[in-house]
Formats: C-alpha cells, sequence, structure tokens
C-alpha cells in the first residue's frame, strides 16, 4: 500500500502518504477540490471517466479517488480531495485537504465552484492560492446559472483572480475540454504566476512580514512561506503537526521563530488584535475580498431568481404541507414500484419456470446422475428463478425513482422536515439523510454517515441505519403484503392497499430509528447534539436518461449479482439438507424443527427462521429461501402466481399474523454481511459491529413476540 | 436606522438583518466564518421547517438550515 512515515522515514513523504503510481516521470498530478455540492465528482468522472480507482486517506476513513486521463500526450492523474468550505482544518476532511494541496506535491489543484453560488465558493479558491500559485478555477453549473440569470464575467475574475478561470457545465459535458487545455497549460510550463493575495491590513501584514523574514530560510521553498506565517501567528496546531510529520520542520522547537512569532503575536496584541481575535479578523478579510469581487464579476439579471425554489421549499416544508408531502412522495413511489412490478414479475417467473423443462431434458440428455439434475434444477436454478422474478422487477423500478428524488435535492429537505425529530432524539440532523440513503442500500447509508462529524452522533446513525428497509428488503416485504393483505381486497384498491401497508412498515423504521437513537442518547451513547448546519442546495433538473442508467448498471445489478451470487449456494444448500435424510426426516427438517420453537414464539416458523439465518450474506434471498424450503418438503411444484404461493404459505401454516412477524422481523433483525463487513470497517471495532448487530435483532424479537403473544392471547389468530 | 439588537432566532420570517455579533465559540463560530457569517453580512429568515426548528436562511446565496441552538448566537442588527 501507500508509502507509510516509518518505510521512507518523515521528510521524504511525497503526496501525503497516498500511493501514486505514475507511467512516466511526466505524467502529472492534479488535485481537484470544491466545495460539496458543485458538482466536483462530476467533473471528475467527466475527465477521467472509467479509470478510477478508490480507496482510504491513509489513516483516514475518508474515500480518496484517483483517476487518470490523457491529454495531449500527457497523462494526468486526478486526485479528488475531500469536498470542504473552507482550509481552515475544522473538521478531518478539511485537514486532508490542506495537506494534500500543501504537501501532496501536485503539479496543479483545480478548485470546482458553483457558478450559481460563487461568492461562498471563492472563500475556498482564495484560500487554496494561499497555498499555492498553481490553481486553475473551474466554475461549474454555468448552465444552471444562466437559468437563473446569472452572468458571470469569466474573464474579469481570471485577471481579479491572477490565476486561470474556466467556465463549464460539466453535467452536459461543456467545458471539460478546455479545462483539460488549462491544466496542460499550467502545468506544462514553469512561467510564474502572480495570484492575488488576501490582504489582511497594516496590523497583520506587519507581523506576516515579521515571521516570514525568519522561517524563509528553515522552510527552502517547500511551502509558501506567507501563509506558513500567517498559520503560524494564528498557532494553528494541526498545521504545526503537518509540518513535523511532512516536512520535519517543528516551529516550537526553534528558539528564534518562537521568540519572533512571541513578539509579532505581542505587536498585534498591543495593536488590538488578540490571539482570540485574530482567526476572526482573518476570515473576515477573506470573506470581505469575497465580497468584493463577486460584485465585481456576478451580475443578477432577475433579482428574483431564487425566488422559485424558496417558492417550492416553502410548501414541502411548512408545517401544514411538509411532512404530509413527504409521506405521500414516499406512498407514490412505493405505489409506482408495486403496481410496476407485477407484470414483470409474472413474466419473469412464467419465463424462467419454462426453462425448467429443457433444462432438465438437457440433463437427461447427456445421461447425467438424477442427484446432478436435481441440485442444479431443483436447487440452484429454481432459487436463483425466484431471486430475480420476486426481487428484479421492484429493484429495477424502486431505484432510479429513488435516484430521481435525489438527484432532484429532495433528501437535504427530508432532513430539515424530520430535523426537530432528531434534534429531540439528540441524534445529529444529518442522521436524516444518512437514514435515506439506507434505503438504497444499508451499507451505503452506514458508509453516508461520514457526513457526520461528531463521532458520538456518527455512531447512533450507523447503529440505528439498519432501521429503514433496503432495497433488498423491500421485495420482501412486498411480496409477503400483495399475498396476505391486498388480496383480500379486490381490484383497484388492491395497490392501494398494499402501498399503504408498505409506507406504514417504513413510517414504523424511521419512529425506531428516532426511539432507539434516543435510547442510545441518554444510555451507553449519552450527550448532547452538536451544532451543524444543513445546506438546502437549489433544485436541479434530474437527468432521467443517466439516473435510469446509472441506477440500473450501478446499483441494480449489483445487488442483484450478490443476490444471485449469494442464492446459487444457497439453493444447493437448501437442496442438500431437503433431500439427506437423517432418521426419518431431512436435515433441513431437523434444523427448521430445533428452531421451530423459539420461532414459534416470534410468531414464525422454523424454516422462517432459518431462512433469515441464510439469508445473513444478502437479504434479497429471504423469501426465495423459504419457497423452496416448503417446496422441498410439500408437494407442489408449479408455482407461478402470487395466489398460488400464498397456497403454499397457507398450507404450511401462515396466518396473517405470521404475515406480521415475518414483515417485522425482515425491518428488525440482523444487518447483512455486507452491512456488518461495513460497520466493521467505518468503526474500527468489534465491539459497535456486534452492538449494531444485537441492537436490531433483540429489538425485533421482543416486538414480534409482543405482537405474536398479544394477538394469540387475544384469540385473534 | 434604530438599532435593534436581536438575536437571529428572534428574526422574523421575510425580514432581512445584519450580523452585528457572533457570541459563539469553537466549531460552531468557525463553521459560521465559513459559511461567511461575519459582521455585516445580510441574513434573510427564509422560512420554517414544520416544527418550527430548525429555520432556513439565506446567506451569501446559498440557502442555510440553522437549529436555533446556533441562530441565538448570531446577533443580528434588525433594520
Amino acid at each position: 500500500m501507500g508509502l507509510t512515515n516509518t518505510s521512507t522515514g518523515a521528510g521524504v513523504l511525497s503526496h501525503c502518504g497516498l500511493h501514486i503510481e505514475k507511467e512516466t516521470e511526466q505524467d502529472k498530478i492534479v488535485a481537484l477540490a470544491g466545495n460539496p455540492n458543485v458538482g466536483k465528482s462530476t467533473v471528475f468522472n467527466g475527465l477521467t471517466g472509467l479509470n478510477q480507482h478508490t480507496g482510504n486517506w491513509p489513516g483516514k476513513t475518508v474515500v480518496n479517488a484517483q483517476g487518470t486521463y490523457r491529454h495531449q500526450d500527457t497523462n494526468f492523474i486526478m486526485v479528488d480531495i475531500p469536498g470542504t468550505y473552507s482550509l481552515m482544518a475544522n473538521s478531518t476532511e478539511e485537514e486532508i485537504a490542506r495537506d494534500f494541496i500543501c504537501f501532496g506535491e501536485a503539479d496543479a489543484v483545480v478548485v470546482v465552484a458553483d457558478a450559481t453560488c460563487l461568492e461562498r465558493n471563492l472563500n475556498l479558491v482564495l484560500q487554496t492560492m494561499e497555498i499555492t500559485d498553481r490553481v486553475v478555477l473551474c466554475v461549474n453549473l454555468m448552465d444552471e446559472a444562466a437559468k437563473k440569470k446569472i452572468r458571470i464575467d469569466l474573464p474579469r475574475l481570471a485577471s481579479l483572480l491572477g490565476i486561470p478561470v474556466v467556465g463549464a457545465s460539466a453535467r452536459a459535458g461543456k467545458g471539460l475540454d478546455r479545462l483539460m487545455d488549462t491544466v496542460g497549460g499550467l502545468t506544462g510550463s514553469a512561467a510564474t504566476l502572480n495570484p492575488l493575495r488576501v490582504e489582511y491590513g497594516e496590523e497583520i501584514e506587519a507581523a506576516i512580514a515579521l515571521v516570514e523574514s525568519e522561517i524563509t530560510d528553515v522552510l527552502q521553498g517547500r511551502i509558501n512561506t506567507r501563509w506558513a506565517a500567517l498559520k503560524l501567528l494564528d498557532g494553528d496546531d494541526s498545521l504545526l503537526g503537518s509540518l513535523e510529520h511532512y516536512l520535519g520542520f517543528d516551529p516550537t522547537q526553534n528558539t528564534e521563530i518562537s521568540q519572533v512569532i512571541a513578539q509579532a503575536r505581542y505587536l498585534l496584541e498591543e495593536a488590538g488584535i488578540p490571539a482570540d481575535q485574530f482567526r476572526d479578523q482573518v476570515v473576515t478579510r477573506i470573506v470581505k475580498t469575497c465580497e468584493v469581487i463577486s460584485r465585481d464579476v456576478v451580475t443578477f439579471e432577475k433579482k428574483e431568481y431564487v425566488a422559485r425554489d424558496h417558492r417550492i421549499d416553502q410548501i414541502l416544508t411548512s408545517r401544514l404541507t411538509g411532512i404530509p408531502i413527504m409521506i405521500a412522495l414516499l406512498f407514490l413511489i412505493f405505489w409506482i414500484t408495486i403496481t410496476g412490478a407485477n407484470v414483470p414479475s409474472s413474466l419473469l417467473a412464467a419465463g424462467l419456470f419454462s426453462l425448467e423443462e429443457p433444462i432438465s431434458q438437457f440433463f437427461l440428455w447427456l445421461s447425467a446422475p438424477d442427484w446432478l439434475r436435481a441440485i442444479v434444477v431443483d436447487g440452484v436454478f429454481r432459487t436463483l428463478a425466484w431471486v430475480i422474478s420476486v426481487m428484479l422487477p421492484p429493484m429495477a423500478i424502486f431505484f432510479p425513482l429513488f435516484t430521481l428524488l435525489e438527484d432532484l435535492g429532495y433528501l437535504p429537505r427530508v432532513a430539515f422536515n424530520l430535523d426537530n425529530f432528531f434534534r429531540k432524539a439528540h441524534a445529529h440532523g444529518k442522521q436524516a439523510l444518512t437514514m435515506c440513503m439506507g434505503f438504497g442500500c444499508n451499507a451505503c447509508g452506514v458508509i453516508g454517515c461520514r457526513i457526520i462529524d461528531s463521532p458520538r452522533e456518527r455512531l447512533i446513525a450507523i447503529l440505528t441505519n439498519n432501521f429503514v428497509p433496503c432495497n433488498g428488503r423491500f421485495p420482501t416485504l412486498i411480496a409477503i403484503i400483495t399475498m396476505f393483505f391486498a388480496g383480500t381486497v379486490g381490484g383497484a384498491f388492491q395497490s392501494v392497499v398494499s402501498t399503504l401497508m408498505l409506507t406504514g412498515t417504513i413510517v414504523l423504521g424511521v419512529a425506531m430509528t428516532l426511539f432507539i437513537s434516543s435510547l442510545l442518547s441518554k444510555t451507553i451513547l449519552k450527550g448532547m447534539p452538536s451544532s451543524f448546519h444543513l445546506e438546502l442546495p437549489p433544485y436541479r433538473r434530474p437527468q432521467v436518461g443517466k439516473v435510469i442508467v446509472r441506477s440500473i448498471l450501478d446499483r441494480t445489478i449489483f445487488v442483484l449479482g450478490r443476490a444471485v451470487m449469494v442464492a446459487a449456494p444457497a439453493g444447493i444448500v437448501i437442496w442438500i439438507l431437503a433431500n439427506i435424510h437423517v432418521g426419518d426426516f431431512s436435515i433441513l427438517a431437523h434444523c427448521a424443527g430445533f428452531l421451530d420453537p423459539f420461532a414459534k414464539l416470534l410468531g414464525l416458523d422454523g424454516y422462517i427462521l432459518m431462512a433469515f439465518i441464510l439469508g445473513f450474506p444478502a437479504n434479497e434471498t429471504v423469501v426465495p429461501i423459504i419457497i423452496m424450503s416448503y417446496m422441498a418438503t410439500g408437494k407442489l411444484t408449479d408455482l407461478e402466481s402470487m395466489s398460488e404461493l400464498h397456497m403454499l404459505f397457507v398450507n404450511h401454516g401462515w396466518t396473517w399474523l405470521t404475515a406480521v412477524c415475518t414483515m417485522l422481523f425482515s425491518l428488525m433483525h440482523w444487518p447483512c454481511g455486507t452491512t456488518c463487513l461495513t460497520i466493521r470497517n467505518e468503526t474500527q471495532s468489534l465491539k459497535w459491529t456486534l452492538v449494531s448487530f444485537a441492537i436490531p435483532t433483540i429489538t425485533g424479537m421482543a416486538i414480534c413476540i409482543l405482537v405474536a403473544n398479544t394477538v394469540r392471547m387475544l384469540g385473534l389468530v | 436606522m434604530t438599532d435593534n439588537q436581536i438575536a437571529l432566532n428572534q428574526l422574523p420570517i421575510g425580514k432581512k438583518a445584519n450580523v452585528s455579533a457572533l457570541t459563539s465559540d469553537g466549531d460552531t463560530r468557525r463553521r459560521m466564518l465559513d459559511l461567511g457569517v461575519i459582521n455585516g453580512t445580510e441574513i434573510e429568515a427564509l422560512y420554517k421547517s414544520p416544527s418550527g426548528n430548525p429555520v432556513a436562511y439565506f446567506i451569501r446565496g446559498a440557502v442555510i438550515a440553522l437549529r436555533s441552538d446556533v441562530s441565538e448566537q448570531i446577533i443580528v442588527s434588525a433594520p
């Protein structure tokens, strides 16, 4: 892996310990920086395409992506640095970004900025320019700005900043060629640029000059001395650590430098700038400079350009309509998923099961032994056919719909609407966002928890992510609802009833998330919520075509692939368990029999509980495994419709209570294998992984026992 | 113009005011500075969330939602 401090010693640590593989010495390294939500990753993907690989920053749980592109016979290695508002090292991300810009020995830094919000973005640009001269500003989202009647005078901006500026609309692929040309030009020439320097006022400038003169010799031009002087005056501990780590330079060990810093600070204090106001003064100057530049280059041709977004927000987040609209949207997505999945599901089932006969014939023709035919056809093929026909259609519909909502910018509004509940649970407001990510995939939700800075609240978000059902569990819920509840209602209301039940299940999941978060905050993870701010980015028209392709290719195929990988061996296991007899019963019957008493207590049966256990690697396989187990013990073989499936389940003793308890247990049981591994990686702790396993399992079991036995006691089944 | 000093969370929806002091410290203060909240910055209260907390503000071209524990530490002078 990457170079480590011990293997190379301090001082020769290039690229911040990041392993960057150059094909030739002439390859250029380009760092890609920017605020969050400015389309930085679109620029990154647009330039590097599929030539990417991701890992973590050395020693940090922050994703690092690198990619390469070739332009004018030179290889460019692009390093995506974390999206930040500032480089003041307020968070791990900012520290990484600053360190890479400062010590990463990049040949150029591209800062991506949002044209619709240029002023705020300039803050990062100016801070980057303080560290390095070799900066290219890419003003992205020019198309969005044009729609909002915002005009930006790019040549003027370039001359004010003293760095190359390129306008782009990365989503439409516009401006990326120019960006590559500009980066190529900058890295190919040794010409010195003269970027704008933020003026900090007479007193601070004098102090900087004093310190700078003392450190110039020591630093030998390895980093910008003016900036280093500013940070030393600020007493930025994080930078002191990095200076020692990367350059082997510890200014506090150098008496002359320490004395000069102390003297400069004394002079500042005399001039009315005490240490605790120093950073405020510095930031104020930067922000003011941004304001001045922005006034000069940005023209709002229509002052009310943001009014439309604000009006939409007022409806989507108001006291009366905010939460109802949110639930209605959820309902709509589920309704489309359920009604849309019905037909393709039965078509797929019919199609796949009609292949069973020819495949069996093929084995016969091969004169293969019958046990082999049985394992492949009755075991592997049938399980796969179930997984694909039951799971694929809802996934292929739900994923793109959810991604569209995400692309539109609605999720931050969900967080805004729900924040009060999370605040009362002493949890972080961004947990609403990570919870939403969990709908797609809990492992993604857990990784998403990185957006939460506070370790306590991040852990709460990780531990409770599993309470929202992921895409792999939706089809299980949908299948059971369709079989047991919607069937009793005829006609057009069928899908409405199904959708209502599914929406109710999700609301229960959200309620449990809040309840458990609150419980954790009061017990093992005591503490108050940390302060945070949530940006509500402008709505963006989603790119429908791209979203569909991306969500089907990236997500659906991936998840389905994983399910198939698990389902095939699971099919073999079930077939073997069902066909090898010990005494009078098959092993499957023995296992189920063993689990049965406890499972009955939960309102389930032994086969269902075993399906959940065997489904640990992928939740998608739970219902297919139940079906396979029942079929292995029963006589029915021809199952092509939900009503026949329903019969199969009823014949094995299912009542509406079994259905309810299976749904509850599906909503609340251990996280899948992938999620557990992800939690292990994210928390770096076996203990918290076990806790994250135990919490939903115990909660689910307790609720199932309560529901099952209350219903039985009341004699309702 | 009367100098009417109030905490930002007291600013009525739809009104604009200029920041006159930041009373927070540590992380919260730095975060606010990153967003460009300094003396003189104009902030408009845009809309409340369904429960009234947090509130969305318009700050330097961006819509930022703040919980009241943060916004009460931003003093503004309402015109």
